[in-house]
This record gives structure tokens, C-alpha cells and sequence, in this order.
């Protein structure tokens, strides 16, 4: 069984309920334990390590003013002064799948935004967001997004055709590209895993051989790592810019 | 063992292919209704936790440190133009001391010069006095000494008369004579 785990590439996104074999609606799984899991990770830095509120502080209130100052920026750069209203929620979105990301980089965790419904939701939610704020806001003065100023009438319903595709195409690209990053990513890294295992199986000379997938998955960790943080910040940016266009839908 | 075994060499080539005994599971739909009601319920709990508590809290960190330097700051600000202040109030005591203590020495060296001068005015005076007595008296024992010198020529002049002649003179007649040539 624990041969198969390892060269099983597809194994580590199995969603399996920790009690009972049926996974319903309220179904307590791997999936919703590492959700519970990143949540209390984050709820550890942002909560408990605020809590002295200290003037110099230690390093676990160093990380929370970090990412307090690095998202703060993020939105304020992309979405000005006014797209900090929506800050906790670029925030919540940000902290959330870089902590996903982060976990399932530890062996023998699950990944939550490897699921395509989960980096779906969110992306349903930014969009959501965009489009209800939007409405709430500029009334029908918000569907100029879709009629850029300055396009002579002959081809404006070509644009317009397009401004709706791109609007249309940006919850899917969002959530697809977090969930296919983070599948590739761990896919290639189990399958290095699985030659190192099999190669040592093999014999001496390959079992030798074997260091090479092993300093592969070493270089491919780092990169993941580095990937679990860009995807990370993608995501919040390309909120941001979406939020934007909510908060000023004339270009 | 064995079964396990060929299976894994059976999957291993193939790497991207469908997971055998189900879907794909990131595309089993059977698991979403779990996994989205898990998503909002922990994202909810997120969002609260970090918009009604960490965020806030974050921020009043942030604003009571940048209070707190600037506060410093202004603070500092404000010690050096004080610094500044008592230098330049040092400066001045230390000027008004040395304009003081050079006042105080030439009120004294006038005061030493003009108790000197009354001194040595008062002595000359004292010295012009006694000067001016000495003289006096050597005048006044001058004419008593020619008094003198009467009455012995006097006397004898009647010596040598009463020698010469044998008579006593008359000493009013010797003084006048004395008197017209002496």
C-alpha cells in the first residue's frame, strides 16, 4: 500500500471522508480537515501572534504586519485608496491560498487549492463581488465597462463582444490557473519521488543513478515554493485589478 | 505484494493518465457539495476572524508605533531646540559674568587709583605743614639766636670797654651802638 502511495501521482488529490466511506454534502474529509487546518495556521499568526501587541515586535507579529503592509500595498497600489474596502476580503483570499499552497508543499499533506471547485469558488466569489458591488454602485452606468470611450461605432459591437469574453473568461482563468499550477506542481513532484523509489528498487548501479530525481525534487521544492507564493499573490493582484474595475468601471 | 507491484510499474509510465477505480478526483463532482459547504464555512470563519479582529488589530499596531515615532521624534525636536536654547543662555551668563567681572575690576582699580591720590594729596598737604612749621621755627630760633647775639656782643662789648677803660659803661649805650652796626 505505501509502495503504491508513493508512485501514485494521482493519489496525494483522493478526497476521502475521515469517518464513513460516503462523502455527503457535511462530510468531514481530508479536504475540509487541511481547509480547518490553514484557517487555524493563519488565525495563529494574525490572532495569536498580535495578541501582546507589542511596540517592537516578535517574529510572529513581524509576519503578521508583513503580510498586513504587503497586501495593504498590494490593493492600494492596484485598486487605489478607495479598494481598501475591500481589503479584509484580499486579505482572507490572499492568506488563504498562500497557506494552502504552503501546507501541501509538507509530504503526506492535502493541498486544498488543488481542487478546481475550491480555486472556482473563489474566483466565483471575486466575480460575485465585482459584479454586485459594480451594480450596487454605478447602476446601469456599469455595463460601460464593456463600452470602452472612444471606439468608433462601426466597431464597437466587435469590442463589446470581446469585453464580455474577457469578463467572462476571467473566473475561469483565475481558478484554473491556481488549480493547474498547484496540480502540476505536485504531480511532477511525486513522480520523481516515484522513479527515486523505483530506481533503488532496480539494482546498485541505478539505485546510484537515483540521486538525480532525488536533487530534481529537491531544486523542483524550491520552486514550488517559489510558485506557492507567486500563485498566491496572482491571485490577490488580479482581485485587485478586477475590484478596480468595479470601483471605476469607465476605464 | 506482487499485485501491488505491477501495478505501480503499470501507472508509473503513464503519469497524467485517469486515476483507475474513479474520476480524476479533482473533477469528481461527488466530493464539491463537501468541499464547497467546508470552503465557506472555513473561509467564513477567516474572513471574520481576520476583518473583525486581526486586521484591526494589525492596524492599531501599526498607527500606535507610527504615533509613537513621530511622537519621539517631535519630542527630540523639541530637546535639541532646548539644548540649543541653554547653550545660547550660557553663552550670554558667561559674557555678562566677564563684562561684570571686567566692570567690577576697573570700579576697583578706579577706586584703589582715587584713594591713592587722596592719600598722597593728604600727605603732601601734611608734608607742606610741617614744611612750612620747620621754617617757622627755624626763622622764629634764626631772630632769637640774633637776640642773642646782641646781648653777648653786648656783654662783651662792656667786658672789653671796662678792660680798656676801667669803668663800666653804660649797656644802654653799647646796645644802640650795637644795634647801628650790627
Amino acid at each position: 500500500m505505501a509502495a503504491e502511495n508513493a508512485i501514485d501521482p494521482i493519489h496525494q488529490f483522493n478526497i476521502v471522508p475521515l469517518s464513513g466511506d460516503h462523502v455527503g454534502a457535511l462530510t468531514f474529509t481530508n479536504a475540509s480537515l487541511f481547509m480547518v487546518i490553514v484557517v487555524a495556521a493563519i488565525s495563529l499568526v494574525m490572532v495569536f501572534g498580535t495578541s501582546s501587541k507589542a511596540l517592537v515586535p516578535g517574529r510572529l507579529q513581524s509576519l503578521a504586519e508583513m503580510s498586513y503592509e504587503f497586501v495593504a500595498s498590494t490593493v492600494r497600489g492596484s485598486a487605489g485608496h478607495e479598494g481598501m474596502r475591500f481589503f479584509p476580503f484580499v486579505f482572507s483570499l490572499f492568506m488563504f491560498v498562500l497557506f494552502s499552497n504552503l501546507i501541501g508543499l509538507i509530504p503526506y499533506t492535502f493541498t486544498v487549492t488543488s481542487q478546481i471547485i475550491v480555486t472556482f469558488a473563489f474566483a466565483a466569489l471575486v466575480i460575485g463581488t465585482v459584479i454586485v458591488y459594480g451594480v450596487m454602485r454605478h447602476g446601469s452606468h456599469f455595463l460601460h465597462l464593456f463600452v470602452p470611450s472612444g471606439v468608433s461605432p462601426i466597431l464597437m459591437p466587435f469590442i463589446v463582444l470581446i469585453e464580455v469574453i474577457s469578463f467572462v473568461s476571467r473566473p475561469i482563468s483565475l481558478s484554473v490557473r491556481l488549480f493547474a499550477n498547484m496540480l502540476a506542481g505536485h504531480i511532477t513532484l511525486k513522480v520523481f519521488g516515484g522513479f527515486v523509489t523505483l530506481m533503488l528498487g532496480a539494482g546498485a548501479l541505478t539505485g546510484i543513478a537515483s540521486i538525480l530525481p532525488l536533487a530534481a525534487i529537491v531544486l523542483l521544492t524550491a520552486f514550488e515554493l517559489l510558485v506557492a507564493f507567486l500563485q498566491a499573490y496572482v491571485f490577490a493582484i488580479l482581485t485587485c485589478v478586477y475590484l478596480n474595475d468595479a470601483i471605476h468601471p469607465g476605464h | 505484494m506482487a499485485e501491488a507491484l505491477a501495478q505501480t510499474t503499470g501507472t508509473q509510465v503513464p503519469a497524467g493518465a485517469p486515476h483507475e477505480g474513479g474520476a480524476f478526483p479533482p473533477f469528481d463532482a461527488t466530493t464539491f457539495s463537501s468541499q464547497l459547504v467546508w470552503l465557506a464555512i472555513t473561509f467564513g470563519a477567516l474572513y471574520y476572524l481576520m476583518s473583525k479582529v486581526a486586521l484591526p488589530r494589525v492596524a492599531g499596531i501599526l498607527e500606535t508605533r507610527q504615533a509613537k515615532i513621530s511622537g519621539d521624534l517631535d519630542a527630540a525636536t523639541a530637546m535639541q531646540a532646548k539644548a540649543a536654547e541653554a547653550g545660547a543662555a550660557y553663552d550670554k551668563t558667561l559674557a555678562d559674568a566677564k563684562a561684570r567681572a571686567q566692570a567690577t575690576a576697573q570700579q576697583m582699580r578706579d577706586k584703589l587709583a582715587g584713594e591713592a591720590d587722596v592719600k598722597r594729596k593728604a600727605l603732601e598737604a601734611e608734608l607742606n605743614a610741617k614744611l612750612d612749621a620747620a621754617e617757622k621755627q627755624v626763622s622764629a630760633m634764626k631772630a632769637q639766636a640774633m637776640t642773642n647775639v646782641g646781648a653777648i656782643a653786648t656783654e662783651a662789648a662792656s667786658a672789653i670797654v671796662a678792660q680798656i677803660t676801667g669803668r663800666t659803661p653804660d649797656a644802654a649805650q653799647i646796645s644802640a651802638a650795637i644795634a647801628k652796626n650790627g
